[in-house]
């Protein structure tokens, strides 16, 4: 294919054909002051070498090197050097629809592998090739709970990241969906409320670990949910899927997440990897691209894009979502790291990532500086109350080479004062007793 | 050809009527022009249907299309059948694979305007 824009002679041959002299004379009737009458704005070209200088001085204008202890929905995960290598190879760095299966087999197997596990970690029946990233994600399980249920109110725990939950309210505001806010009580959802605010509902949303870190009672609230005839939607970190119970073994109809922790780069927040699995009697009402395995009229196996019906290009009228396209390559990013780590591998992510955060949060507490926020258990995330200005803290470990967690109170107001850490495995304990050392001084 | 018993309308759906309940499907014609149906997707017993509306839709392995209802009435009855064994509408479209029953309130006029086994068969012979 060519991606050369038309020729001088293509031009020319083509105003003939038209029967004018001049572009501007094809523009004619287009009023003057809604011309453009003076070149872009744009500077000179550059060579090569002067290209590369510019791009060098921009990157150098970014913080680097920080240790992070940040997290809140994009974690700083290590990432093995198989996941580039698979990611660069020509046949899957292009941005294509596999629409044709007989010259996608390489990329429709791939999203399939990636699909197999997101259900083996999830839990569940049928998983789509992704979505934007983890809030979308979570959106739209809550607009298929409508349509599954035939019901229009959807319940989300107060204690589910903000921001999500602002894009969950933003979809809301079409008319599709009500949202109302389950409150939470001791950084976890308050269960009493849950049953009272479940009832006609179409989805009760919950996260584990959620916003605050904690682990939450996903099987109380999946059964609060069922009592009143709503589905159970569940947000999981896949990384800590590897201890943690699936949700689908704990009642959970639809089971989504945000994938950047699977061999992706925070990349400044995105772009981000939308997990997306449910029960296999939802499959009809799920939104976004399906991979199935199927066999050629020889016997052998193949792979194709189905159940399309329920997409936009085949009766948009009748689409599940307005969602044409996935994150296939951070989807294979993600199948790369998983396939590269194993199950026992990702348990011993999740391992360390989780003693790592315990050693954290006890030494923070041990400051004097800090007071624990929550009584719940909690796994690689946890918030705590801070004594001082949160912002003067943070501002001042920067310096230091720090990212020290993020402010919850930049979220919601009523949460002033409180931090949220997080750790990964890639934190050493030189790290983190060094980082503690320099909050007790400050 | 097509059942001397049964009324038809023009989006191929067929009408048994017995007293006041009216069962209906897709005809052979039809469940031919699909190929093998995958997936029925029924309304629920207690749903208002109105003639002309569609009230449920039918995905075949080619394509997927509403079902339209010839009559007016409320449902009675589904055939839930249909949800693990589709493949009922192609190999038994008047019978097994019937797809709902509907009570309609004035069975004197409910079939006003459908067609008659052999009107069908000259109007698809003009379509075809």
């Amino acid at each position: 294919m060519r991606f050369v824009p038309v020729t001088c002679e293509q031009r020319e041959r083509m105003l003939a054909v038209i029967g004018v002299r001049s572009v501007d004379e094809l523009f004619a009737p287009i009023p003057a002051q809604a011309r453009l009458d003076r070149p872009i704005a744009l500077p000179d070209g550059l060579s090569e070498v002067e290209l590369a200088a510019e791009l060098e001085a921009l990157s150098n204008e970014n913080a680097s090197g920080l240790v992070s202890f940040a997290g809140a929905g994009c974690y700083d995960h290590y990432v093995p050097a198989i996941v580039d290598a698979v990611l660069s190879k020509p046949a899957f760095f292009t941005a294509y629809t596999p629409y044709q299966p007989e010259v996608s087999q390489g990329t429709l197997q791939a999203i399939y592998e990636y699909q197999s596990m997101v259900c083996a970690l999830t839990g569940m029946d049928v998983a789509n090739a992704s979505v934007y990233d983890g809030a979308t994600a979570l959106t739209e399980a809550a607009l298929m709970a409508a349509r599954v249920t035939k019901r229009h109110r959807v319940v989300v725990s107060e204690t589910v990241h903000p921001e999500w939950r602002e894009v969950l309210r933003t979809y809301a505001r079409g008319g599709t969906i009500e949202v109302v806010e389950a409150p939470a009580r001791d950084g976890v959802t308050d269960p009493d409320a849950l049953r009272e605010l479940a009832e006609g509902a179409a989805a009760v949303l919950v996260a584990s670990p959620n916003f605050f870190g904690c682990v939450e009672d996903v099987r109380l609230a999946c059964t609060r949910a069922h009592e009143a005839g709503a589905l159970a939607v569940v947000a999981a970190n896949p990384i800590m899927l590897g201890v943690m119970e699936a949700p689908g073994a704990l009642g959970a109809d639809i089971v989504v997440g945000e994938g950047q922790p699977l061999g992706n780069p925070m990349s400044f927040g995105g772009p981000g990897l939308g997990l997306f699995a449910a029960r296999s009697e939802f499959l009809r009402q799920m939104p976004g691209r399906i991979v199935g395995r199927t066999v050629d009229v020889e016997g052998r196996p193949g792979f194709v894009l189905t159940m399309q019906t329920r997409e936009q290009h085949i009766r948009r009228e009748k689409a599940t979502s307005n969602i044409c396209s996935n994150h296939s390559l951070n989807a294979l990013a993600a199948a790369v790291y998983l396939s590269a780590v194993g199950a026992r591998g990702l348990a011993g992510i999740a391992r360390a990532c989780i003693a790592k955060a315990h050693y954290l949060h006890d030494a923070l507490v041990a400051t004097g500086r800090f007071e624990r926020f929550s009584d719940a258990p909690f796994a690689h995330e946890f918030a705590l109350r801070y004594d001082g200005d949160v912002q003067a803290m943070r501002e001042a470990l920067l310096d230091r080479g720090y990212v020290a967690g993020v402010d919850a109170g930049g979220f919601d107001d009523r949460l002033a004062g409180v931090v949220i850490f997080a750790v990964t495995e890639k934190r050493t304990k030189a790290q983190i007793d060094a980082f503690v050392k320099e909050v007790a001084s400050l | 050809m097509y059942p001397a018993d049964l009324r038809y309308d023009r989006e191929h759906e067929w009408v048994r009527l017995d007293g006041d309940v009216a069962t209906i499907g897709i005809t052979d014609y039809a469940q031919d022009q699909l190929g093998e149906v995958v997936y029925v997707d029924l309304p629920s017993v207690g749903d208002e249907v109105v003639a002309g509306d569609s009230f449920g839709e039918i995905e075949s392995v080619k394509s997927v299309s509403e079902l339209f209802s010839p009559v007016s009435g409320e449902i009675v009855e589904v055939n839930d059948a249909l949800a693990d064994a589709p493949e009922l509408v192609n190999s038994s479209p008047y019978e097994d694979g019937w797809m709902i029953k509907v009570r309609v309130a004035d069975p004197a006029i409910a079939l006003d305007g459908l067609m008659t086994a052999d009107e069908y068969e000259s109007f698809i012979a003009e379509e075809a």
